[in-house]
């Protein structure tokens, strides 16, 4: 029936909108100009055509362009603000605030500021995923120069409560960073009202190019200033050096101009398609949703289906679906998803986890041939899985001796 | 990462899918791995009392699709065999047979131990001695 491969794995990188390629295309050949020759009209159209990306892009997210600096991504944007923000503010402290379930962009920065002498304390999220706002106020020091907290989950979509986060930092001077990679261009992220100054976000989460991402730095109340992380040329106002990727950014800046156009429509559509896709997955007995269902994304469901290993699972249907697990098998490390066991998951239903991410270009189809296939593939499963039979001989599982291997 | 055509087959078309008396004096099952770790195998054979053959062989396991195919394989190996030539089986025999990546070495070493685990429950069900023998120790 389904000759396409369907594509539910939009919190990995979504497909550039052809809208987008469209804009982007002039870029290349035509206007081949580097935004930073000031001497003769390649130069001049390129750096107009920066200039417009970024008024787009800053529009998205309620900011002044001048407080966008463009990168090659989220990570590099996480590495600067973490770093950035360490070196800048080391007279005042040394002391960073993050929590567990952050993407490991943020996590190993902190690990590499961490060697490089700063402190780190990595807050526990409560079984649905959420920073407790009392742990996190504790937790603050005099030496405490950053709060870095994501705004959406890229695995359960889960989303932190910024508005009351940005209360405290404010309350106690601390500059707030969010990690907003899954959350701006889906819903509306506007980090101004909620107190957070320095975000960091990408283009390929949403709809459109990789290789070009965003750093957003307060510029007034505070003014916020980070260390540049690679020398060079100076560009984008001295944060960060090189030279600009300028098909890239007009993509980004078409794609920020698509997504907040749309994003009511997209936001409607996709939520009503999970709801579905999640409710008739949970039909199957001992099926459950990951994280709060409240406070999430509208286009994410992470479900464990018990019993079950996640890339086995992911076998049945790899061939018409593409999806992700939070098995361990899926990963270099033979580790299950940090994420989830932060949760508090029992390594067991991490293993057992799948996310769907949808998207803009996610069909109605494309749904009923996700819940027909993943109930097919799940029951398969279980009828080879001796805990599924262990489970319904009424075998009490948490009290086998397991001969862990 | 890609599966091998192997490994595809024996989880497409599993063999010796199933469960067998395990009250019978004459079934060895062998339960190995645990769900925290994400792989769990069942493997139990049958075997004739008349001439020590193993006559069937049976799994269930949780796990990804070369754990899959690594039990399913090693049913086929086991059918026929005696205990003596079935204690023969070698994980590495395994993992060249279905063209296993090294991550996926554990999903061999996991069946070798099934094998093991059910010979051993069958000897010990019906009186035979262990004869001294070096185990293969998993080596994670």
């Amino acid at each position: 029936m389904n000759q396409r491969l369907i594509y539910l794995d939009n919190n990995a990188t979504t497909p550039t909108d052809p809208r987008v390629v469209d804009a982007m295309l002039p870029w290349f050949y035509e206007n081949p100009g580097n935004a930073a020759s000031r001497s003769h009209p390649f130069g001049w159209k390129a750096e107009e055509a920066v200039d417009y990306a970024r008024e787009q892009v800053a529009q998205l997210i309620n900011a002044d362009p001048k407080e966008i600096i463009f990168t090659s991504g989220a990570t590099e944007s996480d590495n600067l603000a973490l770093k950035g923000i360490f070196e800048m503010y080391s007279r005042k402290g040394n002391h960073i605030i993050t929590a567990k379930t952050e993407h490991k962009a943020v996590l190993d920065t902190c690990g590499r500021i961490e060697k490089m002498g700063g402190e780190v304390t990595y807050l526990q999220v409560n079984r649905e995923g959420m920073v407790d706002l009392k742990e996190l106020e504790n937790a603050i020091r005099p030496t405490t120069i950053l709060v870095s907290i994501m705004w959406a989950n890229n695995e359960t979509g889960v989303i932190q409560p910024m508005k009351e986060i940005g209360d405290i930092c404010a309350k106690h001077g601390v500059l707030l960073f969010s990690d907003a990679t899954q959350a701006v261009g889906k819903i509306p992220v506007d980090p101004r009202e909620v107190g957070v100054h320095l975000m960091a976000f990408t283009s390929h989460k949403m709809y459109g190019p990789k290789g070009v991402g965003a750093l957003y730095v307060s510029r007034k109340n505070p003014r916020v200033k980070v260390t540049a992380q690679m020398d060079g040329g100076g560009h984008e106002r001295g944060m960060r050096s090189g030279t600009l990727n300028v098909p890239a950014i007009v993509g980004f800046g078409k794609a920020a101009e698509i997504a907040l156009k749309e994003m009511d429509q997209d936001t409607q559509r996709l939520s009503a398609l999970r709801d579905r896709l999640e409710s008739s997955l949970l039909k199957l007995e001992e099926t459950y949703v990951n994280g709060n269902r409240e406070s999430r994304m509208p286009h994410v469901t992470n479900i464990s289906f018990k019993h079950v290993e996640g890339e086995g699972l992911m076998m049945t249907f790899n061939q018409h679906i593409a999806v992700s697990s939070g098995s361990a098998c899926t990963s270099a490390s033979l580790e299950p998803s940090y994420v989830l066991v932060a949760l508090g998951l029992g390594d067991d239903l991490a293993h057992s986890s799948i996310r769907f991410s949808l998207g803009r270009f996610t069909t109605d189809e494309d749904v009923d041939f996700t819940i027909q296939a993943l109930s097919k593939g799940v029951n398969h499963m279980r009828d080879l899985s001796p805990i599924w039979e262990m489970y319904k001989e009424g075998v009490d599982l948490e009290n086998v001796s397991w001969k862990q291997h | 990462m890609a599966y091998s055509d192997k490994v595809l087959e024996h989880f497409k078309n599993p063999q010796n899918v199933g469960t067998l008396d395990k009250s019978k004096k004459n079934v060895g099952t062998g339960l190995v791995g645990a769900p925290e770790c994400g792989d769990v195998m069942r493997l139990q054979i049958e075997v004739d009392d008349a001439t020590g053959q193993i006559q069937d062989a049976r799994f269930k396991t949780f796990g990804c699709g070369s754990a899959i195919a690594s039990s399913s394989l090693a049913t086929e190996w086991l059918k026929g065999k005696t205990i003596e030539e079935a204690l023969t089986i070698n994980n590495m025999d395994i993992v060249e047979e279905l063209a296993l990546p090294p991550v996926k070495i554990h999903c061999s070493v996991l069946a070798e131990d099934a094998i093991k685990a059910a010979i051993k429950d069958y000897r010990e069900k019906n009186g035979i001695m262990e004869p001294i023998e070096a185990t293969t120790k998993s080596t994670h």
